[in-house]
Protein backbone atom coordinates (compact mmCIF):
# COMPACT_ATOMS: atom_id res chain seq x y z
CA UNK A 1 0.00 0.00 0.00
CA UNK A 2 2.93 2.63 0.89
CA UNK A 3 4.40 1.83 -2.45
CA UNK A 4 0.88 2.89 -4.15
CA UNK A 5 0.87 5.82 -2.09
CA UNK A 6 4.66 6.59 -2.82
CA UNK A 7 3.95 6.33 -6.81
CA UNK A 8 0.61 8.50 -7.03
CA UNK A 9 2.27 11.09 -4.86
CA UNK A 10 5.34 11.38 -6.82
CA UNK A 11 3.04 11.05 -10.13
CA UNK A 12 1.27 14.02 -9.25
CA UNK A 13 4.53 16.32 -7.45
CA UNK A 14 7.91 15.64 -8.03
CA UNK A 15 7.52 13.83 -10.92
CA UNK A 16 4.87 16.05 -12.99
CA UNK A 17 4.96 14.72 -16.12
CA UNK A 18 4.54 18.56 -17.83
CA UNK A 19 6.62 20.36 -15.00
CA UNK A 20 9.98 17.48 -14.67
CA UNK A 21 9.62 15.93 -18.03
CA UNK A 22 8.46 19.03 -20.05
CA UNK A 23 5.48 16.14 -22.01
CA UNK A 24 2.10 17.42 -23.09
CA UNK A 25 4.14 20.91 -23.73
CA UNK A 26 2.04 21.64 -27.10
CA UNK A 27 -1.43 21.50 -25.85
CA UNK A 28 0.34 23.00 -22.20
CA UNK A 29 1.27 26.21 -23.84
CA UNK A 30 -2.07 26.69 -26.31
CA UNK A 31 -4.91 25.36 -24.17
CA UNK A 32 -3.76 27.44 -21.50
CA UNK A 33 -5.13 30.82 -22.04
CA UNK A 34 -8.16 30.66 -19.95
CA UNK A 35 -8.72 28.78 -16.83
CA UNK A 36 -11.81 27.01 -17.85
CA UNK A 37 -10.97 25.46 -21.42
CA UNK A 38 -7.74 24.41 -19.15
CA UNK A 39 -9.71 22.60 -16.84
CA UNK A 40 -11.61 20.91 -19.51
CA UNK A 41 -8.73 19.78 -21.07
CA UNK A 42 -7.48 18.66 -17.63
CA UNK A 43 -10.10 16.22 -16.96
CA UNK A 44 -9.68 14.92 -20.20
CA UNK A 45 -6.63 14.41 -19.69
CA UNK A 46 -6.60 12.23 -15.82
CA UNK A 47 -9.96 10.26 -17.95
CA UNK A 48 -7.66 8.63 -21.10
CA UNK A 49 -4.36 8.40 -19.06
CA UNK A 50 -6.34 6.28 -15.91
CA UNK A 51 -7.48 4.17 -19.20
CA UNK A 52 -4.76 3.59 -21.45
CA UNK A 53 -2.20 3.21 -18.98
CA UNK A 54 -3.51 0.41 -17.26
CA UNK A 55 -4.44 -1.31 -20.57
CA UNK A 56 -1.53 -0.90 -22.32
CA UNK A 57 0.13 -2.14 -18.95
CA UNK A 58 -2.02 -5.66 -20.25
CA UNK A 59 -0.95 -5.86 -23.32
CA UNK A 60 3.01 -5.15 -22.98
CA UNK A 61 2.83 -8.02 -19.78
CA UNK A 62 0.87 -10.89 -21.39
CA UNK A 63 1.39 -9.88 -25.31
CA UNK A 64 4.74 -7.79 -25.79
CA UNK A 65 7.36 -8.60 -22.97
CA UNK A 66 10.37 -11.10 -23.33
CA UNK A 67 8.91 -14.57 -22.70
CA UNK A 68 5.17 -12.71 -22.45
CA UNK A 69 3.76 -14.92 -25.36
CA UNK A 70 4.85 -18.45 -23.28
CA UNK A 71 0.62 -18.79 -21.35
CA UNK A 72 -0.46 -19.61 -25.07
CA UNK A 73 2.60 -22.19 -26.08
CA UNK A 74 5.49 -23.03 -23.58
CA UNK A 75 7.47 -23.04 -27.02
CA UNK A 76 6.94 -19.13 -27.91
CA UNK A 77 8.81 -18.20 -24.29
CA UNK A 78 11.47 -16.70 -26.35
CA UNK A 79 10.26 -14.39 -28.33
CA UNK A 80 10.54 -10.68 -27.73
CA UNK A 81 8.09 -8.31 -29.25
CA UNK A 82 8.84 -5.21 -27.30
CA UNK A 83 9.85 -2.86 -30.36
CA UNK A 84 6.25 -3.48 -31.47
CA UNK A 85 5.30 -1.58 -27.92
CA UNK A 86 5.33 1.72 -29.70
CA UNK A 87 3.03 1.15 -32.35
CA UNK A 88 0.59 -0.34 -30.40
CA UNK A 89 0.84 1.92 -27.81
CA UNK A 90 -0.52 4.32 -29.95
CA UNK A 91 -2.85 2.38 -31.34
CA UNK A 92 -4.56 1.72 -28.08
CA UNK A 93 -4.48 5.62 -27.57
CA UNK A 94 -6.23 6.26 -30.42
CA UNK A 95 -8.59 3.63 -29.99
CA UNK A 96 -9.63 4.65 -26.65
CA UNK A 97 -10.11 8.34 -27.18
CA UNK A 98 -12.08 6.95 -30.24
CA UNK A 99 -14.46 4.51 -27.88
CA UNK A 100 -14.44 7.45 -25.00
CA UNK A 101 -15.93 9.80 -27.62
CA UNK A 102 -18.45 7.58 -28.97
CA UNK A 103 -19.45 6.39 -25.44
CA UNK A 104 -19.75 10.07 -24.00
CA UNK A 105 -21.47 11.02 -27.01
CA UNK A 106 -24.10 8.42 -26.40
CA UNK A 107 -24.54 8.24 -23.21
CA UNK A 108 -23.38 11.47 -21.57
CA UNK A 109 -24.21 14.44 -24.17
CA UNK A 110 -23.70 17.25 -21.24
CA UNK A 111 -20.02 16.05 -20.68
CA UNK A 112 -19.40 15.51 -24.02
CA UNK A 113 -20.42 18.77 -25.11
CA UNK A 114 -18.03 19.93 -22.73
CA UNK A 115 -15.25 18.08 -23.50
CA UNK A 116 -15.91 17.29 -26.97
CA UNK A 117 -13.59 19.64 -28.79
CA UNK A 118 -10.53 18.33 -26.27
CA UNK A 119 -10.66 14.65 -27.26
CA UNK A 120 -9.23 14.25 -30.54
CA UNK A 121 -6.31 16.82 -29.14
CA UNK A 122 -5.41 14.43 -26.66
CA UNK A 123 -3.78 12.06 -29.21
CA UNK A 124 -1.20 13.71 -29.85
CA UNK A 125 -0.31 14.59 -26.72
CA UNK A 126 2.92 13.53 -25.60
CA UNK A 127 2.26 12.99 -22.01
CA UNK A 128 -0.47 10.02 -22.53
CA UNK A 129 2.39 7.99 -24.48
CA UNK A 130 5.04 9.14 -22.16
CA UNK A 131 3.10 7.80 -19.63
CA UNK A 132 2.94 5.00 -21.21
CA UNK A 133 6.25 4.34 -21.63
CA UNK A 134 7.56 5.13 -18.05
CA UNK A 135 5.01 2.29 -17.25
CA UNK A 136 7.16 0.60 -19.42
CA UNK A 137 10.32 1.42 -18.56
CA UNK A 138 10.10 1.62 -14.87
CA UNK A 139 8.33 -2.27 -14.87
CA UNK A 140 5.16 -1.32 -13.06
CA UNK A 141 2.76 -3.77 -12.42
CA UNK A 142 -1.28 -3.65 -13.23
CA UNK A 143 -2.29 -1.88 -10.08
CA UNK A 144 0.70 0.22 -9.64
CA UNK A 145 -0.02 1.30 -13.01
CA UNK A 146 -3.52 2.33 -12.21
CA UNK A 147 -2.12 4.49 -10.12
CA UNK A 148 0.02 5.84 -11.64
CA UNK A 149 -1.84 6.60 -14.64
CA UNK A 150 -4.26 8.58 -11.96
CA UNK A 151 -1.67 9.94 -10.50
CA UNK A 152 0.03 11.55 -13.19
CA UNK A 153 -3.24 12.49 -15.17
CA UNK A 154 -4.00 14.81 -11.78
CA UNK A 155 -0.47 16.05 -11.78
CA UNK A 156 -1.09 17.35 -15.34
CA UNK A 157 -4.54 18.87 -15.12
CA UNK A 158 -3.10 20.66 -11.67
CA UNK A 159 -0.12 21.81 -13.60
CA UNK A 160 -2.29 23.17 -16.84
CA UNK A 161 -4.76 25.12 -14.26
CA UNK A 162 -2.47 26.68 -12.63
CA UNK A 163 -0.01 27.86 -15.30
CA UNK A 164 -3.67 28.89 -17.05
CA UNK A 165 -4.65 30.91 -13.72
CA UNK A 166 -1.47 33.15 -13.83
CA UNK A 167 -1.70 33.63 -17.56
CA UNK A 168 -5.17 34.95 -17.03
CA UNK A 169 -3.80 37.45 -14.38
CA UNK A 170 -0.85 38.12 -16.23
CA UNK A 171 -2.98 39.47 -18.87
CA UNK A 172 -2.89 43.34 -16.59
CA UNK A 173 0.81 43.25 -16.46
CA UNK A 174 3.36 45.36 -18.41
CA UNK A 175 5.25 42.62 -20.26
CA UNK A 176 8.52 43.87 -22.92
CA UNK A 177 6.97 43.72 -26.17
CA UNK A 178 9.52 40.67 -26.90
CA UNK A 179 8.86 38.61 -24.18
CA UNK A 180 4.88 38.80 -25.09
CA UNK A 181 2.86 35.56 -25.17
CA UNK A 182 5.40 32.88 -25.79
CA UNK A 183 8.23 34.19 -23.94
CA UNK A 184 6.78 35.09 -20.51
CA UNK A 185 4.88 31.60 -20.92
CA UNK A 186 7.86 30.06 -20.91
CA UNK A 187 9.23 31.77 -17.98
CA UNK A 188 6.20 31.18 -15.83
CA UNK A 189 6.58 27.71 -16.67
CA UNK A 190 10.08 27.71 -15.82
CA UNK A 191 8.98 29.36 -12.36
CA UNK A 192 6.34 26.80 -11.86
CA UNK A 193 8.84 23.94 -12.36
CA UNK A 194 11.32 25.24 -9.97
CA UNK A 195 8.59 25.26 -7.39
CA UNK A 196 7.41 21.82 -8.00
CA UNK A 197 11.04 20.19 -7.96
CA UNK A 198 10.87 21.56 -4.11
CA UNK A 199 8.19 18.52 -3.71
CA UNK A 200 11.29 16.46 -4.38
CA UNK A 201 12.22 15.67 -1.10
CA UNK A 202 9.00 14.36 0.41
CA UNK B 1 10.08 23.29 -59.42
CA UNK B 2 11.28 27.17 -59.44
CA UNK B 3 14.62 26.79 -57.29
CA UNK B 4 14.24 29.78 -55.05
CA UNK B 5 11.01 28.03 -53.45
CA UNK B 6 12.90 24.74 -53.04
CA UNK B 7 15.49 27.38 -50.75
CA UNK B 8 12.86 28.95 -49.24
CA UNK B 9 10.74 26.13 -48.36
CA UNK B 10 14.43 24.93 -46.71
CA UNK B 11 16.04 27.83 -45.52
CA UNK B 12 12.84 29.90 -44.04
CA UNK B 13 11.71 27.60 -40.95
CA UNK B 14 15.45 27.88 -39.04
CA UNK B 15 14.74 31.40 -38.26
CA UNK B 16 12.11 33.34 -40.02
CA UNK B 17 9.35 30.72 -38.96
CA UNK B 18 11.05 28.62 -36.61
CA UNK B 19 9.01 25.84 -35.27
CA UNK B 20 9.78 26.02 -31.37
CA UNK B 21 9.74 29.93 -31.32
CA UNK B 22 7.01 30.99 -33.41
CA UNK B 23 4.45 28.05 -34.17
CA UNK B 24 5.06 26.57 -30.37
CA UNK B 25 5.42 22.97 -31.70
CA UNK B 26 7.42 20.07 -30.82
CA UNK B 27 8.54 21.25 -27.71
CA UNK B 28 7.15 18.37 -25.73
CA UNK B 29 9.54 15.63 -26.17
CA UNK B 30 13.10 17.10 -26.70
CA UNK B 31 13.34 19.91 -23.83
CA UNK B 32 14.33 16.82 -21.24
CA UNK B 33 17.72 15.56 -23.63
CA UNK B 34 19.21 18.68 -24.13
CA UNK B 35 21.69 18.42 -20.51
CA UNK B 36 23.86 17.23 -22.89
CA UNK B 37 25.18 18.73 -26.40
CA UNK B 38 26.22 14.91 -27.39
CA UNK B 39 22.18 14.04 -26.93
CA UNK B 40 20.72 16.80 -28.17
CA UNK B 41 22.48 16.54 -31.34
CA UNK B 42 20.99 13.02 -31.43
CA UNK B 43 17.66 13.76 -31.06
CA UNK B 44 18.28 16.30 -33.80
CA UNK B 45 19.40 13.53 -36.28
CA UNK B 46 17.09 11.43 -35.41
CA UNK B 47 13.81 14.37 -35.82
CA UNK B 48 15.09 15.28 -38.75
CA UNK B 49 15.75 11.82 -40.39
CA UNK B 50 11.98 10.78 -39.11
CA UNK B 51 10.77 14.08 -40.21
CA UNK B 52 12.07 14.24 -43.85
CA UNK B 53 11.13 10.42 -44.53
CA UNK B 54 7.67 11.48 -43.08
CA UNK B 55 7.04 13.83 -44.89
CA UNK B 56 8.06 12.14 -48.18
CA UNK B 57 6.07 9.09 -47.42
CA UNK B 58 2.55 10.96 -46.61
CA UNK B 59 3.65 13.24 -49.42
CA UNK B 60 3.84 9.81 -51.89
CA UNK B 61 0.56 8.28 -51.00
CA UNK B 62 -1.22 11.78 -49.72
CA UNK B 63 -3.93 11.04 -52.81
CA UNK B 64 -4.73 7.66 -51.96
CA UNK B 65 -5.73 8.89 -48.32
CA UNK B 66 -9.23 8.74 -47.62
CA UNK B 67 -9.56 11.59 -45.18
CA UNK B 68 -11.77 10.24 -42.37
CA UNK B 69 -8.80 7.65 -41.21
CA UNK B 70 -5.78 9.74 -42.75
CA UNK B 71 -4.76 10.80 -39.31
CA UNK B 72 -4.64 7.04 -38.43
CA UNK B 73 -2.44 6.51 -41.60
CA UNK B 74 0.14 8.91 -40.81
CA UNK B 75 0.39 8.32 -37.13
CA UNK B 76 1.36 4.79 -38.28
CA UNK B 77 3.79 6.06 -40.94
CA UNK B 78 5.78 7.88 -38.22
CA UNK B 79 5.60 5.34 -35.48
CA UNK B 80 7.27 2.85 -37.74
CA UNK B 81 9.90 5.27 -38.71
CA UNK B 82 10.16 5.85 -35.21
CA UNK B 83 10.82 2.47 -34.30
CA UNK B 84 13.74 2.22 -37.21
CA UNK B 85 15.55 4.86 -35.53
CA UNK B 86 14.80 3.32 -32.09
CA UNK B 87 16.45 -0.10 -33.09
CA UNK B 88 19.06 2.12 -34.91
CA UNK B 89 20.11 3.74 -31.78
CA UNK B 90 19.62 0.95 -29.73
CA UNK B 91 22.21 -0.89 -32.00
CA UNK B 92 24.88 2.07 -32.81
CA UNK B 93 25.06 4.68 -30.08
CA UNK B 94 23.59 2.34 -27.30
CA UNK B 95 24.93 5.38 -24.31
CA UNK B 96 22.70 8.18 -25.81
CA UNK B 97 19.64 5.64 -26.41
CA UNK B 98 19.78 4.97 -22.89
CA UNK B 99 19.89 8.75 -21.81
CA UNK B 100 17.09 9.86 -23.90
CA UNK B 101 14.95 6.66 -22.70
CA UNK B 102 11.45 7.23 -23.75
CA UNK B 103 12.01 10.50 -25.17
CA UNK B 104 12.59 8.79 -28.62
CA UNK B 105 9.88 6.86 -28.78
CA UNK B 106 7.55 10.61 -28.12
CA UNK B 107 9.30 11.62 -31.36
CA UNK B 108 5.91 9.77 -32.26
CA UNK B 109 3.77 12.39 -30.60
CA UNK B 110 5.98 15.28 -31.30
CA UNK B 111 3.20 18.22 -32.76
CA UNK B 112 6.25 18.96 -35.64
CA UNK B 113 5.85 15.91 -37.18
CA UNK B 114 2.17 15.40 -37.21
CA UNK B 115 1.78 19.38 -38.00
CA UNK B 116 3.75 19.26 -40.77
CA UNK B 117 2.39 15.97 -42.65
CA UNK B 118 -0.74 17.88 -41.83
CA UNK B 119 0.08 21.30 -42.86
CA UNK B 120 2.25 20.58 -45.87
CA UNK B 121 2.67 16.73 -46.78
CA UNK B 122 -1.11 16.62 -47.44
CA UNK B 123 -0.86 18.87 -50.39
CA UNK B 124 2.78 18.82 -52.18
CA UNK B 125 4.78 16.56 -54.32
CA UNK B 126 6.82 14.80 -52.54
CA UNK B 127 10.29 16.07 -52.70
CA UNK B 128 9.59 19.70 -51.91
CA UNK B 129 7.38 17.96 -48.93
CA UNK B 130 10.95 16.22 -48.17
CA UNK B 131 12.89 19.48 -48.06
CA UNK B 132 10.24 21.30 -45.83
CA UNK B 133 10.31 18.67 -43.29
CA UNK B 134 14.45 18.68 -43.52
CA UNK B 135 14.34 22.50 -42.75
CA UNK B 136 11.99 22.20 -39.89
CA UNK B 137 13.41 19.76 -37.89
CA UNK B 138 16.77 22.20 -38.74
CA UNK B 139 14.88 24.81 -37.70
CA UNK B 140 14.10 22.20 -34.50
CA UNK B 141 17.53 21.33 -33.98
CA UNK B 142 19.15 24.52 -33.86
CA UNK B 143 17.37 25.38 -30.80
CA UNK B 144 17.81 21.65 -29.44
CA UNK B 145 22.15 22.46 -29.45
CA UNK B 146 21.96 25.89 -28.71
CA UNK B 147 19.83 24.74 -25.66
CA UNK B 148 22.01 21.80 -24.72
CA UNK B 149 25.55 23.67 -25.35
CA UNK B 150 24.60 26.62 -22.70
CA UNK B 151 22.98 24.26 -20.52
CA UNK B 152 26.15 21.20 -20.84
CA UNK B 153 28.85 24.65 -20.83
CA UNK B 154 27.92 26.45 -17.88
CA UNK B 155 26.04 23.48 -15.92
CA UNK B 156 29.27 20.68 -16.32
CA UNK B 157 31.89 23.15 -17.55
CA UNK B 158 32.45 20.58 -20.65
CA UNK B 159 31.06 20.69 -24.14
CA UNK B 160 30.72 17.46 -25.93
CA UNK B 161 32.22 15.59 -22.42
CA UNK B 162 35.56 16.94 -22.85
CA UNK B 163 36.02 19.79 -20.07
CA UNK B 164 36.88 22.93 -21.07
CA UNK B 165 35.85 24.50 -17.49
CA UNK B 166 38.46 23.38 -15.01
CA UNK B 167 36.15 22.40 -12.15
CA UNK B 168 36.59 23.79 -8.72
CA UNK B 169 35.68 20.31 -7.52
CA UNK B 170 38.64 19.12 -8.87
CA UNK B 171 41.08 21.89 -8.11
CA UNK B 172 40.01 24.44 -11.19
CA UNK B 173 38.24 27.52 -11.07
CA UNK B 174 34.83 26.86 -12.30
CA UNK B 175 32.22 26.12 -9.99
CA UNK B 176 29.29 24.31 -12.02
CA UNK B 177 25.99 25.78 -11.95
CA UNK B 178 23.87 22.76 -11.25
CA UNK B 179 20.57 24.72 -11.55
CA UNK B 180 21.46 24.93 -15.72
CA UNK B 181 21.20 20.47 -15.73
CA UNK B 182 17.88 20.71 -14.01
CA UNK B 183 14.24 21.07 -16.00
CA UNK B 184 13.65 24.69 -15.24
CA UNK B 185 16.81 25.71 -16.77
CA UNK B 186 15.70 24.49 -20.41
CA UNK B 187 12.43 26.75 -20.18
CA UNK B 188 14.03 30.05 -19.26
CA UNK B 189 16.42 29.75 -22.24
CA UNK B 190 14.07 29.12 -24.59
CA UNK B 191 12.37 31.73 -23.05
CA UNK B 192 15.45 33.92 -23.55
CA UNK B 193 16.10 32.47 -27.25
CA UNK B 194 12.67 33.52 -28.19
CA UNK B 195 13.35 37.24 -26.68
CA UNK B 196 16.16 37.56 -28.44
CA UNK B 197 14.88 36.17 -31.47
CA UNK B 198 11.81 38.61 -31.10
CA UNK B 199 13.71 41.72 -30.99
CA UNK B 200 15.55 41.22 -34.14
CA UNK B 201 12.25 41.07 -35.72
CA UNK B 202 10.10 42.37 -34.26
CA UNK B 203 6.72 41.44 -36.61
CA UNK B 204 6.90 37.83 -34.96
CA UNK B 205 5.43 40.02 -31.45
CA UNK B 206 2.21 38.72 -30.29
CA UNK B 207 0.03 41.61 -29.41
CA UNK B 208 -2.18 39.57 -26.76
CA UNK B 209 -0.43 37.34 -24.25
Amino acid sequence: MDEHLKIFMASIFAENLALAFFLGMCTFLAVSKTVKTALGLGVAVIVIMTITIPANNLIYQYLLKKGALAWINPSWGGIDLTFLSLISFIGVIAAMVQILEMTLDRFFPPLYNALGIFLPLITVNCAILGGSLFMQERDYNFSESCVFGFGSGVGWALAIAALAGIREKMRYSDVPDGLKGLGITFMTVGLMALAFMSFGGM
Amino acid sequence: MPETKAKDVLIDPIFRNNPIALQVLGICSALAVTTKVETSVAMALSVVFVLGCSNAAVSLIRNFIPTNIRIIVQMTIIASLVIVVDQMLQAFAFDASKQMSVFVGLIITNCIVMGRAEAFAMKNPPLISALDGIGNAIGYSVILIVVGFVRELFGSGAIWGYQVFPLSTEGGWYVANGLLLLPPSAFFIIGLFIWVLRTFKPEQVEQEG
